[in-house]
């Protein structure tokens, strides 16, 4: 017999209890209500739409066709207005619908705190798409915002909003943030990066009033600190949405009281959610809210379960943080503290134990052991044996060597890999022996890692473990098969733990050859040279061909020699030692270039030396045509001739030449500078390129225009010749300290972010400041002429062969 | 065999490798992270890159045009690659390096 099921909000715990009732069968005629004019869709995932890495689209969990295909009646946008108990019937806009079983789903409401000013236009909470969506639109017109509270919820808005372009700043009442999850060591941290991100953040604030008269202006806190704002974001806290059970006569606290079935005072209408109390607990993570889920489709199927509410740990969804905890680490009697420092780093551990176990965990910055930190809290597993190197993790257990494969292959069928959807290892597994063969696959089939996403990894170790070879692990790529670091990992690894030599990385980072191959080698100098000028000795032979003979090998093993012509401008002197030096040695081909020069190809490796000589006599030097380096700077003729030219193109280019060459970058460099923005010069599919206005100059960066194509992306626009140079200076120097090897700035770029970049090279003077600096320390070791250096009897000598024997022979 | 003293092991880069011209083609001569010498055909088998001027890591070298990889004790091309080029015999004695003539004539040198 069909019966009827009346749910009202269509929430994520809804959603859940919906598909595990239609996985058990039965027949059911489902009427669902929602406030937002839209289905169910991953409401942790708003952050990520905010902050621009997702769209609506990919967030959504249950569109139409899923609905029409279990006759889900959806009655989207449509408010149930009262429940008729003793008709067994909901009230709403279109009507009365009667039910057998009513769930109430209505999950929570933002907490507005009461000051003055709260309903002027421009205050929003955030807790639904439309919140989200008002926030984005906000961020259109780049502009101040100002988040209040300093918890999960806020801070995430925080991010996306500075992701957006907005100035940020966030208050929170407590002494330091996100205090329900994090002591005040690990908040600190969080504040700290936060306020590298250009983040004001300002703890112990309490607003006194939101001001404005169309809309909010700004906001007033008690000491009288007043603070501009065009957009105010309340995200203070949430309280269960109650008001259709309170007036309906069912008991309710904080929230709508149920017992373990999910069953409310009345035992026709059940209860799920974040509008649910059980035992005196309110619940606003999604675990819990699943575990929920599965109770509500078992009782509704006349089957028994209970939900037990357990131990749930945190991550906050901002990229580039990383941030754990579990459990509890409020200081107290009897609990002893374990704490691990790395200040370089930026990492914090603080594991806090009772009577032998594990009962908290507070990670910052590195938080890779944070699931078996938290596995160890859930089980209340015995800690005394490994006391003394529970810190440093699982890979430190016993005398097995860290393999993280190894750890998950010896993982029990019962261990939980996903914390959100209760996902045990032994569901995947099942899911891999039933032909699952990609974390896709799992998703589809288990949910596992489709909430959060945190566990992807752990996931695919799993796959890993079952499907031994048949599986291609698609995570980060080691930078070569020496080691299974990445590039990332390595070049961290060398400021972290001040590695200066190449054998110092291969032993401390454990090299699985002798002395690295023919791919890390070039990006270990690199990283080495750029982030210690004054220690590290360049290694010829761990460069590449060009770099070693500085000229570019031709396919017929011979060299091309190319001079630097500063901004693309010569002189007749320099035109005729070119030429004289093409014809004295023979060169087959000169090519003009498009980088505003002169090549000469096909020289043999013996001969370049000399030819360097000559050209160096003539006042010219290397034009590094063949770097991993600065190459040319593109110009136009500017004021000097032009009649549109706003600026003195040609000479800021030169400028910018004169004080960039010779410096080594993770891939090539090339700049333009145009005197319009008729941009003659093509500067902006340049890494950097220069537009010159009337009122100053557009620096953009980024561009390309090789394999793919691509314009800049503004970086600054400023007034003087003096702060471009400092500008692009600095950014250079940013992309140097921190690029991957072999990538372009624009692939840097979209990894980094423009933001991140802006911060440190146009907003924080002090920091552009330190850039340029140490540009300039590296500049006195590597501006120096490679032509010159190499023009000797030397290196003729070395650059010839050791040995001919066809000579002796004919002796 | 018939050693000939080609020059000193000083004359090499450590890691790296100098050209030596005979009549049946250049040859390199490689000198290891570890002071060995080896002493092959200098053109990749592949489009015939000068291997005189690759990477040397470990015992192998990587050619500088397209990135093969070959071993300098068997010639062998790794991994994916197939190809093959002519080693010889070369040894150090007292810093200087010696090569063998008279496999350098034979083109199937060892």
């Amino acid at each position: 017999m069909t019966k009827r099921l009346v749910v009202i909000g269509a929430g994520m715990a809804s959603g859940r209890s919906l598909e595990h009732l239609f996985e058990m069968g039965g027949d059911w005629d489902v009427t669902l209500f929602g406030a937002e004019p839209r289905g169910n869709y991953n409401r942790i995932m708003l952050s990520p739409v905010l902050s621009g890495e997702k769209t609506y689209a990919e967030i959504v969990t249950h569109d139409d066709a899923w609905y029409a295909e279990r006759r889900v009646t959806c009655r989207f946008g449509e408010t149930v207005t009262r429940i008729d108990r003793s008709r067994k019937v909901v009230v709403s806009a279109g009507g009365e619908t009667p039910y057998d079983k009513l769930l109430i789903a209505t999950g929570s409401a933002p907490f507005i705190i009461p000051v003055e000013g709260r309903d002027l236009p421009g205050v929003i909470s955030y807790r639904d798409l439309d919140d989200t969506y008002a926030m984005i639109d906000a961020a259109k017109n780049p502009a101040k915002a100002v988040v209040i509270g300093g918890g999960l919820l806020g801070l995430e808005a925080a991010a996306g909003l500075k992701a957006r372009g907005m100035d940020v700043t966030v208050l929170h009442l407590m002494g330091h943030l996100m205090e329900r999850q994090l002591d005040e060591a690990a908040g600190y941290l969080l504040r700290k990066e936060l306020t590298e991100r250009g983040i004001d953040v300002i703890c112990r604030a309490s607003t006194a009033a939101l001001l404005g008269e169309e809309r909010v202006e700004g906001v007033l806190l008690e000491d009288n600190t007043g603070l501009e704002a065009d957009l105010v974001v309340m995200a203070v806290g949430i309280r269960p949405e109650t008001r259709i059970a309170t007036d309906a006569g069912l008991d309710v606290g904080r929230g709508i009281t149920v017992d373990g079935r999910m069953v409310t005072s009345d035992p026709d209408i059940l209860a799920v959610g974040e509008c649910v109390e059980l035992d005196g607990q309110l619940f606003g993570l999604v675990a819990p809210l699943y575990e929920q889920a599965k109770v509500v489709a078992a009782t509704l199927c006349g089957e028994e379960a209970a939900f037990v509410p357990r131990q749930t740990s945190t991550k906050l969804k901002v990229t580039g943080v990383d941030l754990f905890s579990a459990g509890d680490f409020a200081e107290g009697e009897g609990r002893e503290d374990i704490v691990f420092r790395d200040p370089a780093r930026g990492v914090y551990k603080r594991l806090v134990l009772e009577k032998d176990r594990l009962i908290g965990a507070v990670m910052y910055g590195d938080t890779a052991d944070g699931n078996w930190f938290f596995g160890l809290i859930r089980d209340g597993t015995d800690v005394s044996e490994m006391r003394d190197t529970l810190i440093f993790g699982p890979a430190y257990q016993g005398a097995a060597p860290a393999d993280p494969m190894a750890a998950v292959a010896a993982l029990p069928p019962e261990a939980e890999i996903c914390g959100c959807n209760g996902v045990c290892k032994g569901r995947i597994v099942e899911a891999i022996e039933g032909g699952a063969a990609t974390l896709e696959d799992i998703r589809a089939r288990t949910k596992a890692s489709s909430s959060c996403g945190t566990c992807s990894g752990l996931v695919e170790q799993v796959l890993a473990a079952t499907l031994g070879d048949d599986f291609v692990m698609p995570a980060a790529k080691p930078m070569c098969g020496c080691t299974d670091l990445t590039h990332e990992d390595v070049r961290r690894l060398i400021k972290a733990r001040e590695l200066r030599s190449m054998p110092a990385v291969w032993q401390e980072l454990g090299w699985q050859t002798p002395n690295g191959c023919h791919s890390c080698r070039p990006a270990l100098n690199f990283y080495l040279l750029a982030d210690w000028p004054l220690d590290y000795v360049d290694d010829p032979q761990s460069r590449f061909v060009n770099e070693r003979n500085h000229a570019n090998i031709q396919k017929d093993g011979t060299y091309s020699v190319m001079p630097r012509i500063w901004g693309g401008v010569t002189t007749p002197a320099e035109l005729r030692a070119i030429a004289d030096a093409a014809e004295k040695y023979d060169v087959p081909m000169v090519k003009v270039t498009g980088g505003q020069r002169i090549d000469l190809l096909g020289v043999p490796k013996e001969v370049l030396p000399r030819m360097w000589a000559d050209l160096n006599a003539a006042g010219m030097v290397s034009g590094h045509a063949y770097t991993k380096g600065l190459r040319t700077v593109k110009t136009c003729v500017g004021t000097d001739f032009c009649r549109f030219g706003t600026q003195d193109s040609t000479g800021l280019g030169i400028r910018l030449e004169r004080r960039l060459w010779g410096s080594w970058t993770p891939h090539k460099v090339k700049m333009g500078v145009s005197g319009c923005p008729r941009n003659c010069a093509e500067a902006t599919c340049k890494d950097v390129g220069i537009v010159c206005v009337d009122s100053g100059f557009e620096i953009g960066v980024g561009g390309a225009a090789g394999m793919d194509v691509k314009a800049v992306e503004p970086l600054a626009k400023v007034a003087t010749e003096d702060e471009v140079v400092e500008v692009v200076v600095a950014f250079v120097q940013l992309y140097r300290e921190n690029g991957k090897y072999l990538d372009r700035p624009y692939k840097w770029i979209a990894k980094v972010g423009m933001d991140w970049i802006k911060a440190r090279v146009v907003d924080d003077l002090a920091e552009r400041q330190a850039l340029v600096e140490r540009f300039d320390v590296s500049q006195s070791v590597y501006q120096k002429d490679p032509w010159a250096e190499r023009a000797t009897p030397e290196v003729q000598r070395a650059w010839s062969p050791l040995a001919d024997l066809t000579m002796e022979a004919a002796e | 065999m018939s050693w000939i003293d080609i020059g000193a092991l000083d004359d090499i880069p450590v890691a790296g490798a100098r050209l030596v011209k005979t009549h049946h083609g250049c040859v390199a001569v490689f000198r290891t992270a570890e002071d060995e010498v080896f002493a092959t055909s200098d053109a990749c088998p592949h489009r015939g890159g000068p291997l005189s001027e690759g990477i040397v890591h470990g015992r192998k070298v990587t050619c500088p045009l397209h990135n093969w990889v070959l071993s300098l004790e068997t010639g062998e091309a790794q991994g994916a690659d197939e190809g093959r080029i002519a080693t010889y015999p070369a040894r150090i004695e007292g810093g200087r390096v010696l090569l063998d003539v008279a496999s350098l004539c034979r083109r199937d040198a060892a």
